[in-house]
């Protein structure tokens, strides 16, 4: 019997992966923001595939729309002739990609060794689950659960993490605009 | 399949994924390129914490809260450190991290 949920993860997971990869040993810096914005696609369809289709419109949103064009921009004012292809020599790559495939396979290992025992359940259909209201209940404090139950007794705030996020992203945004902005003073400062 | 079968193959694509950032990292030699890398690594983690909230009853509405934290904390990070990057291709013209040896103002 045909199944649709492993074929689509098979599908897309490749996809991510080579994506990945691609992005990885790309010298181009420009190809490698590109191989960059297809994976994280892919991850935003690996999280609508796994059932969150709040946080995978999220990633779409914030990483996709917006942390991308952040770094686009920073490629397309620093690309000048040089800086495009900047290779790196021989030896640091092998070096690299032995570690890397040693840290790969060594955390593979770890969790087919971990997780074999039968703990992990799946969720019940993800088609009834009220995500946005879920997480937005447990954001403002109010307890979480399926709306249509009543609200679970001992409560999982994140009411305050949620607010030093909203605070963290205004200092960024003044920071950002600190560090960024042009210096014109240097002369007159001695 | 069964659910611990599928949470393994899902644990295994973040790794991927982390592994890939870690290369990234330590090889490119733009400055960009390493920021690439880090936000292959942040998707890596986000990719495990839904995963987990998906298939372990315990983390059901906690794995997607620390996703969107960890996007959040990505997008911040992402534009602190291009406004680092510009400052420095401003003073020294060029994005080598290899050249950014001296922490002087």
């Amino acid at each position: 019997m045909f199944e649709l949920q492993p074929f689509m993860f098979w599908l897309i997971a490749t996809l991510t992966g080579l994506c990945a990869i691609a992005t990885v040993i790309s010298q181009n810096i420009v190809r490698s923001a590109t191989w960059l914005l297809f994976t994280l696609a892919g991850t935003s369809g690996i999280f609508f595939l796994l059932g969150a289709d709040f946080v995978g419109a999220i990633q779409l949103l914030i990483y996709v729309g917006g942390t991308m064009v952040l770094v686009v921009f920073g490629v397309m004012l620093t690309a000048q002739g040089p800086f495009i292809n900047m290779k790196t020599s021989g030896a640091e790559w092998a070096i690299s990609i032995v570690a890397g495939i040693l840290l790969f396979s060594v955390l593979c290992f770890g969790t087919w060794g971990h997780f074999s025992a039968p703990q992990a359940t799946a969720m019940d259909d993800p088609k009834d689950s009220h995500q946005a209201a879920t997480l937005a209940q447990a954001m403002t404090g109010a307890g979480y659960g399926p709306i249509y139950k009543p609200v679970q007794r001992e409560r999982i705030h994140y009411l305050l993490p949620f607010e030093i996020v909203s605070v963290h992203l205004l200092v960024v945004l003044i920071g950002a605009a600190y560090l960024a902005r042009a210096k014109r003073r240097k002369g007159a400062a001695t | 399949m069964n659910p611990v079968e599928q949470l393994n193959l899902y644990l295994a694509l973040g790794a991927l994924l982390f592994v890939c950032g870690v290369v990234c990292m330590a090889t490119k030699r733009n400055a960009i390129g390493v920021l690439i890398g880090v936000e292959l690594v942040l998707n890596g983690a986000n990719i495990n914490f839904v995963a987990f909230s998906r298939f372990h009853p315990n983390f059901q509405v906690e794995g997607m809260i620390f996703a969107l934290f960890v996007i959040v904390m990505a997008a911040g990070e992402a534009a602190v450190a291009l406004a680092i990057v510009l400052n420095f291709y401003n003073n020294h013209t060029t994005v080598d991290v290899d050249t950014a040896e001296e922490l002087k103002g």
